[in-house]
């Protein structure tokens, strides 16, 4: 079988199109390089909408945490601590089989115990919390200067923190959250090892990399192309959040600008 | 109730507790150790060796989290049996790899068939130890050498001008000022290891996520091994709670031994706290 004919039966296996059985028998290199790169199509689907929706959310929960009403601060606080204080793997497992008991309460939590819902909600929650810790941070490193200078021209409320805090904010908070998202990416190989089930064999990179591991009790050829597809997601992602750093800190003299350093993380 | 919480399986399921904390308790000192000797290797000024140090802490820091965990294991496991099966039977001419198959010598299997249960438990869990230990080594390489870089330079040169050599330099001087610089990413990579551990169960030992899932699930629906329901939920939900109060704990003492380590030091905190006294 040309590896023209495996692209084409195993280009979108992990959304289901093409050939419905894997590959048996004799795995090429073609195989393997297909099946996985096609896993990566839902960690990439992970990560995007966890790191877009996360974002938002985490900006609230920053200045939640920083508020001096009580009813605003503690729940902020409280929920950074739960989500950033136990494995994001305990999370999944229990958002799981939390899932599945909603689901015997009612047919409308259905789509929560697929991968698709489910496992999105879990790291959306987790991603809010990390960032909204970097947020924090940076929310109070901003220089006093930048606040007096705001102050003396006139602006304040929601016009000072859209105009000066938040930009500052973001500036200061945007290298640690490119590590941020990078770390995100990394984690989205943990949604199917941790109950919620691949349904039909559609799973992401990892979950095909195992399978081939499993299969030819060979795992020097499987985790390596894994860790090809993921610099290469590492090095996009440092691009696009590379750019959009040039573009917050476009008014910085050159010299002073900071630079993105690549700091991934292992497990959260 | 409570009688139901003391069964046989449940006492596993706490001693497997003591399982995470024994890993944690090993893996913590080897894994300083490895990135202490990877720092060392990227800090020589013999070039290849320089390049072995620097190469372990990029390589492993750079590709992604569970891939590494999955494939340490295998790759380990087979290694070690390779290396055994040279040893033990230099006059098998099959070839090792047989299409999908790993084949050694009966003598090169590790661990051997007839050794006892025990050690095949021990055997997993030392090869958990180890791949935990290689991974977080390199992250602990990395803070290593970033606090070898940051006790201030003149310290050294001081150090050169009284007559030292270069090692004496290295451990009498810049090795007992490093900590306090160090002491901020290794805490923080306490914290990622403490959060590490359930991966354990990825790597087949029978640790805390193993049983929670065992012994929640109802089997089947008519007839189960336990007398409830799913209960996996309530089960995860301890989980999360002991590992919430464990970081938590974790991060109390490390907060005050940061306080202590920074008496007396150059630093912004030790600063603090030569004006406060």
């Amino acid at each position: 079988m040309s590896c023209w004919q495996t692209l084409q039966d195993y280009a979108f296996r992990s959304l289901g199109y093409g050939e419905r059985l894997l590959p048996r028998g004799d795995y090429t290199l073609c195989d393997q390089f297909v099946l996985i790169g096609s896993g990566m199509i839902w960690n990439i689907y992970f990560g995007t909408l966890a790191v877009l929706t996360g974002f938002l959310f985490a900006n609230l929960l920053a200045v939640g945490k920083l508020s001096k009403n009580r009813l605003a601060r503690k729940p902020a606080e409280w929920f950074i601590f739960v989500f950033r204080g136990s494995p994001l793997f305990i999370q999944f497992f229990f958002a799981y089989f939390l899932f599945l008991s909603l689901k015997s309460v009612s047919p409308i939590f259905d789509p929560l115990s697929a991968a698709w819902l489910g496992a999105l909600i879990v790291l959306f929650l987790n991603t809010s919390a990390y960032s909204a810790e970097i947020f924090h941070g940076a929310l109070l490193s901003i220089p006093r200067g930048d606040m007096e200078a705001a102050d003396a021209y006139g602006f304040s409320g929601w016009k000072k923190f859209r105009k000066i805090t938040w930009p500052t904010m973001l500036r200061l908070a945007w290298p640690a959250y490119t590590n941020e998202a990078i770390f995100l990416f990394h984690a989205t190989t943990l949604v199917y090892f941790s109950g919620f089930p691949a349904w039909r064999q559609q799973g992401d990179a990892l979950y095909y990399a195992r399978y081939f591991a499993d299969k030819t009790f060979n795992p020097f050829i499987p985790y390596p192309i894994l860790a090809f597809y993921f610099i290469l997601l590492t090095l996009a992602i440092v691009g696009i959040f590379g750019a959009a750093n040039r573009y917050l800190n476009r008014h910085l003299p050159q010299n002073t600008k900071r630079k993105i350093r690549l700091r991934p993380n292992l497990i959260r | 109730m409570s009688c139901y919480l003391t069964t046989g399986k449940h006492l596993s399921f706490y001693a497997s507790f003591g399982t995470v904390l024994l890993l944690l308790a090993v893996t913590a000192p080897v894994s300083l150790g490895f990135g202490f000797a990877g720092a060392m290797a990227a800090r020589a000024r013999l070039t290849p060796l320089s390049w072995l140090g620097k190469g372990y802490i990029a390589i492993v820091r750079g590709v992604p989290d569970i891939a590494f965990f999955l494939f340490f294991v295998i790759a380990l496991d087979q290694g070690i049996e390779y290396l055994l099966h040279q040893v033990r039977c230099p006059d098998w001419t099959d070839p090792i790899r047989q299409g999908a198959d790993f084949v050694v010598c009966d003598s090169a299997k590790m661990p051997l068939n007839s050794s006892p249960q025990w050690i095949h438990e021990v055997y997993g869990f030392s090869l958990a130890v180890l791949t935990f230990a290689i991974v977080f080594g390199a992250f602990a390489g990395n803070v290593l050498q970033g606090a070898m870089n940051s006790v201030p330079r003149g310290q050294i040169e001081t150090a050169e001008a009284y007559g030292m050599t270069h090692r004496q330099a290295f451990w009498r001087i810049l090795v007992p000022q490093m900590w306090i610089y160090a002491l901020p990413g290794l805490s923080n990579l306490w914290m990622v290891l403490i959060k590490a551990t359930p991966l354990l169960f990825l790597l087949g030992v029978e640790d805390i996520v193993y049983w929670a899932r065992e012994l929640g699930a109802s089997k089947q629906a008519r007839f189960t091994d336990y007398p409830h329901g799913d209960w996996r939920m309530w089960y995860f939900l301890a989980l999360l709670i002991f590992y919430l109060a464990f970081t938590r704990v974790s991060e109390i003492v490390l907060d005050r031994l940061t306080l202590k380590l920074s008496h007396g030091q150059a630093t912004v905190g030790g600063e603090a706290q030569r004006k406060a006294a």
